[in-house]
């Protein structure tokens, strides 16, 4: 097992106090390991970006300790009978801050600079001569493929041109870790999945952390490697994405996995089901039809959550297998069969 | 008031009207300079200390936001007065071009804190926090992001400031402090001379039109956040620009 690079225990985050306190965040407890594409998913409100926040210390955390590649950023310290917060100082937070940097759902480039200067500012803040800045920021461009945008600035870009400037910003200063903050909520479904690709890349190419934060459950299907749902400022589940989605065990966790909060609970227990993800093959296979011609397996529809995004499909479906074994096993390998389909059988909790 | 248009005229009045125009000129000027350099960082502090600043302080966010709110009320005519021991102290003259400089500066240095503070407030909250992210300090973050983001709006705030200050010279032209102000007074009101009220009208108003014209024009020029292959309708854009004069 690699190292961890992001260690959080017992972190809470108050806003406000008394009565009108909010507890945004209850006893976080994660474990991030290096190399790791790690997705932090939950609704609008679970806490989620507080969250990332806490990793750079945008957010003070009210308690808990934060440390990252092995720098305390945030601890407990005893004090009296009990402990109050202690913070990293503001000079190292600095340094600290520069292996861990961040990407943003709205981009955040300077939109007085060049993508060139854009790229140059995070190492013009940490002293970088301007010569070999300027040849980094080049290749870094050259990295995203945009090294022709180089003397364009944001206004000119398309929003996915925009993320790409900012990821190579974000590259500058060579950090161990990237969070990204809803970075692809703001892009369509095919630069959403181009971002994503140049994410898995540079993850697997510069052996970068990703933290990704989402409300899009097809995010974290499409790259993370261990997920964490978070849901009312707590962790509902955490673990490999592979078992929370095959075996979504809170209601947290079932609400994001299956189509639509689709429930689980009216069907009977025993019933066999399978969560069937559409990751943009084409949208004018009919799948569920030619299931029940070519098979001749009838399946039931428990819920779908699917678009038509430029004739590809993108989604889930939630289908009941018939009863009989057989039958089952037979549809089970034909989905698994269609290209641009995954299919995953899921377990009832009912 | 044809009389405007003869060669007596000018020849009478013409250098009087050169000394007004460059004594309101450097009075602007000079003013402008020194009122920025109190009002920037004072605009700074304010948005720094802010609760949402990135230097949060509630005590003096809010005593330099009253300090500011003081020297906004006070009218400029009463001020220039009340401060006249002041000017004498800074300047050594109560009066002329030099005793207008100090009143002027006093009275226009809040209004810059909040044209500067306004202006700043437009810069996207998500790009502060961006250099935040990357490790900018304070400093860097003034430097390198507030000032040059906020650049453009600063440039036609700097118009709106500028005008103001010529205002206030006219004013102070009342009590002698020279410039347009004291001819229109003097010549166009107490001597009954009409053709110098309108000389010196039509020579104030050149002006704000001529400063607002630099200014929209070098700030339109520098700002980047409009795609310049989306500018057209040049016309259009020109027209608009003196509609909103002042």
């Amino acid at each position: 097992m690699s190292e961890s690079i992001i260690q959080i225990q017992h972190l809470t985050k108050t806003f406000g106090t008394g009565e009108s306190a909010v507890h945004a965040l209850e006893d976080i407890n994660l474990d991030i390991k290096q190399g790791e594409i790690f997705g932090i998913i939950g609704l609008s409100g679970a806490g989620k970006s507080t969250l990332v926040r806490c990793m750079n210390l945008l957010e003070r955390p009210t308690s808990g300790s934060v440390t990252v590649n092995g720098r305390r950023l945030a601890w407990m310290e005893p004090d009296g009978d009990g402990e109050t917060p202690a913070f990293v100082s503001e000079k190292e937070l600095r340094l600290a801050r520069r292996e861990v940097t961040m990407i943003f759902q709205s981009f955040n480039l300077l939109m007085q600079r060049t993508c060139l200067k854009n790229v140059c500012f995070p190492m013009e803040l940490s002293g970088t001569p301007a010569a070999q800045a300027k040849k980094r920021a080049l290749e870094l461009l050259d990295i995203v493929g945009l090294r022709d945008k180089a003397d364009a600035y944001p206004a000119q870009l398309s929003g996915g041109q925009k993320q790409r400037v900012a990821i190579a910003r974000a590259l500058a200063t060579d950090p161990k870790v990237l969070l990204c903050d809803e970075a692809t909520s703001a892009l369509d479904p095919t630069t959403t999945a181009s971002i994503l690709g140049l994410l898995k890349d540079l993850n697997q190419k510069l052996g970068v952390t990703v933290v990704v934060i989402t409300h899009q459950m097809s995010v974290i299907e499409e790259i993370c490697s261990q997920v964490a749902i978070l849901d009312g400022g707590v962790v509902a589940e955490q673990g490999n994405v592979e078992d929370i989605f095959s075996h979504p065990s809170t209601d947290a966790a079932r609400r994001l996995v299956y189509p639509g909060g689709a429930s689980v609970e009216q069907y009977p227990a025993g019933t066999r089901a399978v969560r069937v993800a559409f990751n943009g093959g084409t949208a004018y296979q009919p799948l569920i039809a030619s299931l029940a011609i070519d098979c001749g397996v009838k399946v039931n529809i428990l819920g779908a959550d699917t678009r038509n995004i430029d004739g590809r499909a993108f989604g889930t479906m939630l289908l009941g297998l018939p009863d009989d074994p057989n039958e089952a096993a037979k549809a089970l390998s034909y989905i698994r069969a269609q290209p641009n389909v995954t299919a995953e059988e899921v377990e009832y909790h009912a | 008031m044809l009389e405007i248009f003869t060669a007596d005229f000018w020849s009478q009045y013409g250098p009087l009207l050169w000394d007004g125009t460059v004594d309101t000129l450097v009075m602007v000027g000079i003013s402008t300079v020194f009122a920025y350099i109190l009002g920037l960082p004072l605009g700074v502090a304010l948005i720094l200390t802010q609760a949402h600043g990135i230097r949060p302080n509630r005590a003096v966010n809010r005593i330099l936001g009253w300090i500011i709110n003081v020297g906004r009320s006070l009218p400029f005519i009463i001020l220039m007065i009340a401060i006249m021991d002041f000017t004498k102290l800074i300047v050594g003259t109560k009066i002329g071009v030099r005793g207008a400089i100090v009143p002027l500066v006093v009275s226009a240095a809040p209004f810059i804190a909040r044209m500067v503070e306004t202006s700043l407030a437009e810069v996207d909250a998500g790009v502060v926090e961006a250099a935040q992210s990357m490790g900018a300090s304070t400093f860097q973050i003034v430097w390198k992001v507030y000032l040059p983001e906020a650049k453009p709006s600063l440039v036609l705030g700097g118009a709106i400031s500028i005008v103001t200050i010529l205002a206030y010279t006219a004013i102070a032209g009342a009590v002698g402090a020279g410039g347009l102000g004291d001819l229109a007074i003097r010549y166009g009101y107490q001597r009954k001379v009409p053709s110098m009220m309108l000389v010196t009208i039509i020579f104030l108003i050149v002006l704000v039109q001529v400063i607002q014209f630099i200014f929209s024009h070098v700030s339109n020029h520098i700002d980047k956040r409009l795609d310049p292959t989306a500018r057209s309708f040049k016309g259009l854009d020109l027209l608009s620009r003196f509609a909103h004069t002042k």
